[in-house]
């Protein structure tokens, strides 16, 4: 069908990324906030991952336009 | 835990861009929506990775989600049975034997092969009987979450439930079944990439695995302790994290009451057979791939996440209990929320119960609670109290009394007061709901950010099962009811119009059982038991059919019969829990509910595969072997895999998967 699935997954999953990875940033001398986390900014490091994971699905959906698959 | 949970800005920010990505791939897809076969069965034009992790994600609805910790909680490893014994054995079956007949006869839905093979009767009874349980498992699911967000973050009710199914509605109108299979593939990520953080922090909290395995040894030989079964039982030290062996010592020796055979059989061969060889929503999946192969490696495809899954949703049921068994970690699974008249009660309770000695005060307080959550025993009469802990009930008797405390809150204070003192009062619960495990420890170490990707993740899988259901609902009924019975040869349009129409009905349909399962709680149980029934025989009927041409339709239709009547007689003659036992006579008792299903569905398959097999030699046969080709094994011409590279034929694949599980098996054993 028409539309590539993994151009809305990347799209999601990097904005949520970036959403929660900056929202790590600014929250980050919230030491109170991240006791529940064990102390790990799990938003910031969590949020990296899922802006990697994102960024790969777009390449993917990239690389599919181009070669027309 | 309850009326605790609050979500901070980031997290609705999360939840509403997930939203807006569901809604916006229905939109961007109703373009390709042209004919009825696009919207109902997405023009069988779909990748088989994408078709695969759907025909995975369908399943794992969010009752799945949270049944599986609970589980994982209550029985420990064993509970990978489900996916190691059960699914992936049957998921390779689909795809190496079935799903040619499926993909290959052209046929739409699971009940137009059975008019194929057989004829309209089989086909009717299982059409109605499948339109009837999808609606209904969507409404129970939809009035569970509906329930959740209203006891945990204090949302209303009807707005919760009616704006989760407007959003289904609107992007299964949108995009049909391709809208459907692409936000399945969207939640199968967000469920682990929202899962996967919780349970390294509870791995981590405990100190690794190790010492989860070391803490649950303690557990299994003395689980009375933390009143996780009555006192005196004992297992061995590997109750909860070996597989087979407890399970091989018989059902006094495992936490699940089961024997292996009924494991083996039971389960493994006649229910996970019967759920993921022939039910539509599954099977529909797999349907809408591409071309043969791809429709046959999709069921392969599903199976290696599949054969992961545990440690996302069986482990954190093994942490929350290793977590309840190290006092210093200040966890417990949940008590049952209390239902808002039992909360009333509660506060109302309160001041009278100061007044009276300790005993009487304990007595009337658990029981006037008792009647409003529990309600009465319907035989005796009795009332069922609360279980709660006198000595912390009376503490929290003692400190509440002579504060404020309103039921109807007006300012915030009030509100606070009051939900501090229903979680104080619901923490004196002794028992547990397992099904909280799994939200108790999205609690316990989200902080908000990951808290919204978490709750999101569920809210996603509650929504996309309901789609799940309603689009496996409308091809059914569009196709096997509709076009089958009331209105024949219509143009396309027609039907495309009434697959529309019918999706709006289905949500409407699933809205009202959500209702209804809220009010009529023991109705909703029997319409499930009922449903057991007929499901139990199902796979006998199939295997007979595609493998053995002699079958006739009399023999197939009266055998499911027989087969559905048999469980309800097996029912009715065993006990489990409590349960059965309605014909009067007890013949023989289970240690579990669980053992008594595994046995019910091995009895009701037998007594169907027997009954078939037997009818139809004394019945004559209504299909020539001509009509038969293509959907009886024997008749037709063997798939040729030969031009595939080898790594794509199924058979490969399937043995390669297999071997996976039986190493997995010997890991855990």
């Amino acid at each position: 069908m028409g539309l590539d699935i993994r151009l809305p997954i990347g799209l999601m999953f990097s904005l949520v990324g970036l959403l929660m990875a900056g929202y790590g940033v600014v929250t980050r001398a919230d030491a109170d906030m991240y006791k529940r986390s064990l102390d790990i900014n799990v938003n910031l490091w969590w949020g990296l991952c899922l802006l990697v994971f994102g960024g790969l699905m777009l390449v993917a959906a990239l690389r599919g336009r181009k070669s027309g698959a | 835990m309850p009326h605790t949970l609050a979500l901070g800005w980031i997290d609705y920010v999360i939840l509403l861009a997930y939203t807006a990505f569901v809604i916006g791939i229905g939109f961007a897809l109703s373009r390709y929506m042209k004919s009825s076969s696009d919207f109902l069965t997405s023009g069988r034009s779909i990748p088989t990775w994408v078709t695969g992790l759907a025909f995975m994600s369908a399943n794992l609805g969010a009752l799945e989600l949270v049944g599986m910790a609970a589980s994982g909680a209550k029985y420990g490893i064993a509970t990978a049975h489900f996916y190691w014994v059960g699914a992936i054995p049957a998921m390779v079956f689909l795809a190496v034997f079935m799903m040619p007949f499926y993909y290959g006869s052209k046929a739409r839905s699971v009940p137009e092969y059975l008019k194929m093979r057989f004829d309209e009767r089989v086909r009717a009874l299982n059409s109605v009987a499948f339109a009837v349980m999808t609606v209904f498992a969507s409404g129970i699911s939809m009035n569970a979450l509906a329930k959740l967000l209203n006891q945990l973050l204090g949302w209303n009710y009807h707005m919760a439930l009616w704006v989760c199914s407007g959003v289904v509605l609107l992007y299964v109108l949108k995009g049909g079944l391709t809208s459907a299979i692409y936000t399945e593939v969207l939640q199968f990520f967000m469920i682990v990439l929202g899962f996967a953080p919780v349970v390294y922090l509870g791995l981590q909290d405990m100190g690794g695995w190790d010492a989860v395995t070391n803490a649950l040894h303690g557990v299994a030989q003395n689980p009375a302790a933390l009143n996780l079964k009555e006192a005196g039982t004992t297992y061995g030290a590997n109750a909860w994290t070996s597989a087979w062996e407890p399970l091989l010592g018989g059902p006094t020796k495992n936490p699940m009451g089961v024997d292996w055979f009924a494991m083996v059989f039971g389960l493994g061969f006649v229910l996970s057979f019967g759920y993921w060889c022939t039910n539509f929503l599954v099977v529909q999946r797999a349907m809408a791939a591409k071309n043969m192969t791809a429709a046959r490696n999709t069921p392969l495809v599903a199976a290696v996440p599949k054969m992961l899954l545990p440690v996302l949703v069986i482990v954190p049921g093994m942490i929350a209990v290793a977590l309840m068994s190290v006092s210093s970690k200040g966890y417990r699974v949940p008590p049952p929320i209390l239902e808002d008249k039992a909360a009333s009660a509660a506060i109302a309770t309160l001041k009278p119960a100061a007044a009276m000695e300790p005993a009487a005060a304990f007595k009337y307080v658990t029981e006037t609670v008792g009647v409003e959550q529990n309600g009465t025993d319907k035989k005796t009469g009795k009332v069922k109290p609360i279980n709660a802990d006198p000595k912390k009930l009376a503490a929290v008797i003692a400190s509440y009394a002579d504060k404020p405390l309103l039921d109807k809150p007006v300012t915030d204070a009030d509100k606070e007061l009051r939900a501090k003192f229903l979680s104080d009062f619901n923490n004196t619960v002794k028992d547990y709901d397992y099904d909280l495990v799994i939200l108790s420890l999205v609690q316990r170490y989200c902080p908000f950010g990951l808290l919204g990707l978490a709750l999101t993740a569920l809210l996603a899988s509650f929504m996309s099962g309901m789609a799940g259901n309603v689009t496996a609902f409308n091809t059914v009924w569009t196709y096997d009811l509709y076009q089958a019975y009331i209105a024949k040869d219509r143009s396309d349009a027609h039907y495309m119009w009434m697959g529309r129409a019918i999706t709006v009905v289905g949500i409407l349909l699933s809205i009202a059982c959500a209702y209804v399962a809220r009010e009529y709680k023991n109705a909703m149980d029997f319409i499930q038991l009922v449903f057991g029934f007929v499901n139990a025989p199902l796979f006998a009927t199939f295997l007979l059919g595609m493998f053995w041409s002699r079958t006739t339709a009399t023999g197939a239709f009266l055998g499911l019969f027989g087969g559905i009547g048999s469980s309800a007689v097996f029912h009715g003659l065993t006990m489990a829990e409590g349960k059965g036992g309605w014909l009067g006579t007890t013949l023989f008792t289970f240690k579990s509910t669980m053992a008594q299903n595994f046995w019910l569905a091995s009895v009701a398959f037998t007594m169907c595969l027997v009954l078939t097999g037997g009818i139809s030699i004394l019945t004559r046969r209504t299909k020539t072997n001509e009509e038969l080709k293509g959907l009886v094994y024997s008749l037709t011409p063997k798939l040729r895999d030969e031009n595939q590279p080898f790594y794509l034929r199924p058979a490969v694949i399937g043995t390669v998967l297999l071997i996976g599980c039986v190493i997995l098996n010997f890991l855990f054993w």
